[in-house]
């Protein structure tokens, strides 16, 4: 009546569980690889740039000397930049979320434009680039100034702006949509007074994630001619600018190997803007963020 | 004092009297529809005017070009003097070279987190690497090329002593590392929404967690897993910084990776920062070559798309 080796039975539980236990290791170290590659980034780049980034480095503009060289118009021109980005992305996403979380039927058209969103969120950037070059740099006849640029980096981070949005109005809960149509509002005080104060947190801490991508983008820029070498800051918005990924781009292909290092202190510029920016938009999201 | 309070307020009466600017009123409210729709279609508009621009222009390019030798042409000069050649394959085979590359280091390590993160790792732990991996993701593709020249490449270049300073390898690496984050990311979303109902049945049965793992939740995640890599390929075939810095200039159809390659956004790059005359042959050629990775990117895109929709399991 033994229908169970015992034996048999012991043996293959504790290779199963060896098994499970050696691939519980590997996974792990699947996932340390990931970081152990981020840290080993983020040293590098601060011993090779730490020893650059002094008060000149900011105070200069680009130069054919690695000593001299410094990061004061890119700076600039990516603060410019963003002054265009910002307003531009986040009224075009807002404004598309809006209308498709609140107005839209449910009809081919509004299913058309969402299906047409999640398409443009996988265009390369540098094929945005040739977009830009056409309508704004050619067509539109804005030259490889900041407006060009700022129009070209909207239309590339809109999805993503859009997708936040729509995200942030969809998780405000219909209840309060309701009690404010019950009290006799009308649908757009609705949207205005109810739907987007609540959905504001969500709203921004998604566009400041997406103009933290337009701030390293480098591809788009390249292609519409933005400049390397420029020792002026911008006067308008016509003006020609240079940003930090160009700057960053530009030295990091000298063949001089102190350049190596100017590039490094550029990266580190740029990614303590990105720093400050996310730090922002972490801060928006723990101070403000709200639950029904 | 409380009755004072009210009387000094305007009454209910005298607010909607106030406020029943009625016409006005709905003006706005028929108004708005019609701006936010106008707001909207500018998205649309950014995709017809994508789409219309490289067709135009890549007509003109073909004037110059027969399509032919476009499409199946092995050889990619376009800066010769005498008989400059315009034959995409070689800048699709650099293409290929670095996306299958990313694709073999991404694949395994990024379902690898995703495994650990979903099944193995406890709360604390996710809470913690989650956010890093989001760090991983944010990081500018720029530094990510910089760090390919000037980290990858030498480090490669220890062990295999033949390897060029611009090659394939060490930013098909460094593609891989950048598109990591997104294949782990949305394949633990894809795992964690299997539900826990049938974790439990399966570790009743007397699984393991791997058996759990690997005949439970993967297959029951496997739309999700399979579209993330897809999307992952399609950002790795428009990737431009990394292979721009570190993959060189030299077009070559082969399938050799320890040389100079050129990919399709790199050639775009290299045309864009160059001083390539407007409305020569070579500068409708990037628009040629946009065109090409457009449709190779939205092929992708619309797979991932299909995978997801039609495969999608419900619980």
């Amino acid at each position: 009546m033994k229908y169970i080796n015992h034996e048999s039975v012991v043996k293959r539980m504790i290779s199963r569980l060896t098994i499970n236990k050696v691939f519980k290791v590997i996974f792990f170290f699947a996932t340390l690889f990931a970081l152990l590659t981020l840290a080993i980034l983020f040293y590098r780049i601060i011993t090779q740039g730490v020893g650059y980034l002094t008060p000149e480095f900011f105070q200069n503009f680009s130069s054919r000397f690695p000593a001299k060289a410094g990061i004061k118009a890119a700076l600039i021109g990516s603060i410019w930049l963003m002054f265009v980005v910002a307003p531009v992305s986040i009224i075009l996403g807002v404004g598309t979320a809006i209308y498709l979380e609140e107005y839209a039927k449910k009809n081919k058209l509004s299913d058309f434009i969402r299906m047409n969103i999640s398409n443009l969120a996988g265009v390369p950037s540098v094929v945005f680039g040739l977009l830009g070059l056409t309508i704004f740099v050619r067509a539109l006849s804005l030259g490889n100034s900041v407006l060009a640029a700022g129009f070209t980096m909207s239309l590339l981070i809109l999805p993503v702006i859009i997708v936040a949005s729509q995200e942030a109005i969809r998780a405000v809960p219909n209840d309060v949509r309701e009690a404010s149509y019950g009290m006799g509002a009308t649908k757009w005080q609705t949207v205005v007074k109810i739907v987007l104060p609540s959905a504001i947190p969500g709203i921004l801490t998604g566009a400041i994630l997406a103009l933290s991508r337009a701030v390293g983008e480098t591809a788009p820029l390249i292609v519409i001619g933005i400049p390397v070498i420029i020792q002026f800051l911008p006067t308008g918005l016509l003006s020609q600018f240079t940003a930090l990924p160009m700057q960053i781009y530009d030295w990091a292909k000298r063949p001089q190997q102190d350049f190596q290092f100017v590039a490094a202190a550029g990266i580190l510029v740029l990614m303590i803007f990105l720093l400050i920016m996310n730090s922002i938009a972490i801060f928006i999201r723990n101070k403000f963020s709200k639950r029904y | 004092m409380a009755q004072k309070q009210v009387t000094d307020q305007p009454s209910v009466q005298e607010l909607i009297a106030k406020s029943s600017n009625k016409k006005q009123k709905q003006l706005v409210e028929k108004l708005i529809p019609i701006i936010l729709f106008i707001i909207a279609s500018i998205s649309v508009l950014t995709t017809i005017g994508i789409v219309l621009t490289l067709i135009v222009e890549t007509i003109i390019f073909f004037k110059d070009i027969p399509v032919l030798s476009f499409l199946f042409g092995t050889e990619w000069y376009p800066f010769a003097n005498k008989e400059p050649a315009f034959g995409i394959l070689p800048l699709i085979a650099g293409t290929l070279k670095v996306t299958i590359i990313a694709v073999i280091v991404a694949v395994p390590f990024g379902i690898g987190s995703a495994i650990f993160l979903s099944e193995y790792a406890s709360d604390t732990t996710r809470r913690i690497i989650k956010p890093i991996l989001e760090v991983l993701a944010g990081i500018p593709t720029i530094v990510y090329g910089f760090f390919a020249l000037t980290f990858v490449t030498p480090l490669l270049q220890q062990f295999i002593p033949d390897l060029k300073i611009f090659n394939a390898l060490s930013p098909g690496i460094v593609v891989g590392i950048m598109i990591l984050p997104m294949i782990a990311s949305l394949s633990e979303d894809a795992m964690s929404s299997v539900p826990n109902s049938i974790r439990e049945g399966a570790l009743a049965m007397g699984s393991t967690k791997l058996e759990v793992a690997l005949k439970v939740v993967v297959p029951a995640a496997l739309s999700g897993i399979v579209a993330s890599v897809v999307l992952a390929i399609s950002r790795a075939i428009g990737e431009t910084m990394i292979v721009s810095l570190a993959g060189g200039s030299t077009p070559k159809f082969d399938f050799d990776v320890t040389g100079s390659i050129q990919t399709m956004t790199a050639y775009i790059v290299q045309v864009s920062s160059g001083d390539a005359g407007y409305g020569t042959t070579i500068y409708y050629s990037i628009y040629s070559v946009g065109f090409t990775l457009f449709l190779f990117t939205l092929v992708m895109n619309l797979i991932a798309h299909a995978i997801s929709k039609k495969y999608r399991e419900e619980y």
